[in-house]
């Protein structure tokens, strides 16, 4: 059984990968991304992450890829390309082939060097990381996590403020030439002199509460 | 039938995570639409979540599992500037590829 889902889930992220290497058309290169990340996702499951395969449909299949897709649709440039072009030249394709290879059999020759077993320290008996059937998955990794992992979740949450300023200033861009003359920007600058300078209607509508 | 008693071992992911690697990687390095090497990105931070947890499994510890909730935070952290600088690309010049991003200078 074990057999069966790891050959179809485990076809289903080669063929997504290759789609999306392959595909000349940035939408479908989209679409082929996700049934890799759905095909990790059943993956998961069959090594009882439950969880995490729960967490990677929502976030890459459901938010990531949408994402992807929204900027393609949005800037329109969901046409297809001719993959034929060399780009750069001096047979970069090669070289790329010959560096995919080299990166592909370094793990292979590393596993085969062990005989294909895994072998490591583990967790020690008696510690409370060990994977057991008795508590979920989800209950070991949230303890993991706001335990051991304290200091590093708290970073992440500073990562993630970050990158929304980051997106905020990037999608913002204001030349000095046209700052002044962003409604925005004049806007702000009304109230202010507003606030400096207080005409005679403000302070008549609003008086002040003794 | 061979496949019939064949049993899948952790290694069978390990090499399934390294193939998605390597195509992730060839992707990265053949394609020069910015968007399409953004996946192939995703590809190979999905390959290496593969291998994350079939080592947690393997040596019956979470802390494989923990860092692949990082990976996940990483990743969409990365995608949303990431996508940022791309449309900041895609605006300035619609056809724009990899190689063109030295149009954002200044």
């Amino acid at each position: 059984m074990e057999l069966v889902v790891f050959l179809v889930a485990g076809g289903a992220c080669i063929a997504g990968a290759l789609g999306v290497v392959l595909n000349s058309n940035p939408v479908h290169a989209a679409l082929s991304l996700v049934g890799t990340l759905f095909g990790i996702a059943v993956l998961f499951v069959a090594q009882e992450a439950n969880f995490l395969a729960a967490v990677q449909v929502i976030v890459y299949a459901g938010a990531i890829v949408v994402l992807f897709l929204f900027v393609l649709m949005l800037l329109g440039v969901d046409r297809a390309e001719d993959l034929s072009i060399e780009p750069l030249g001096g047979g970069q394709r090669i070289a790329a082939g010959v560096v995919g290879l080299g990166v592909l059999a370094l793990p292979l020759l590393a596993m085969h060097a062990t005989g294909w077993e895994v072998t490591g320290a583990g967790a020690r008996p008696g510690d409370r990381n060990l994977l057991d059937d008795t508590s979920p998955d989800v209950a070991q990794l949230g303890e993991s996590l706001f335990t051991t992992y304290l200091f590093a979740f708290e970073v992440t949450s500073v990562l993630l403020v970050i990158a929304v300023v980051g997106a905020v200033v990037l999608a913002r861009k204001v030349k000095r030439a046209d700052y002044v003359a962003d409604p925005l920007v004049a806007a702000h600058n009304d109230a202010l002199a507003e606030v400096a300078e207080p005409t005679d209607e403000i302070s008549e509508s609003e008086p002040v509460p003794s | 039938m061979m496949l019939a008693v064949a049993e899948v071992t952790p290694a069978w992911y390990l090499i399934l995570g390294s193939i998605l690697f390597a195509i992730g990687s060839v992707g990265l390095l053949v394609r020069r639409n910015p968007l399409v090497m953004f996946m192939c990105v995703e590809l190979m931070l999905n390959a290496v979540t593969l291998t994350f947890v079939t080592f947690s499994r393997m040596l019956d510890d979470i802390d494989g599992q923990t860092v692949v909730v990082f990976v996940l935070v990483v990743a969409a952290a990365e995608v949303v500037v990431g996508l940022g600088i791309i449309v900041a690309l895609l605006r300035k010049q619609p056809a724009a590829t990899a190689d063109d991003i030295n149009v954002l200078k200044g």
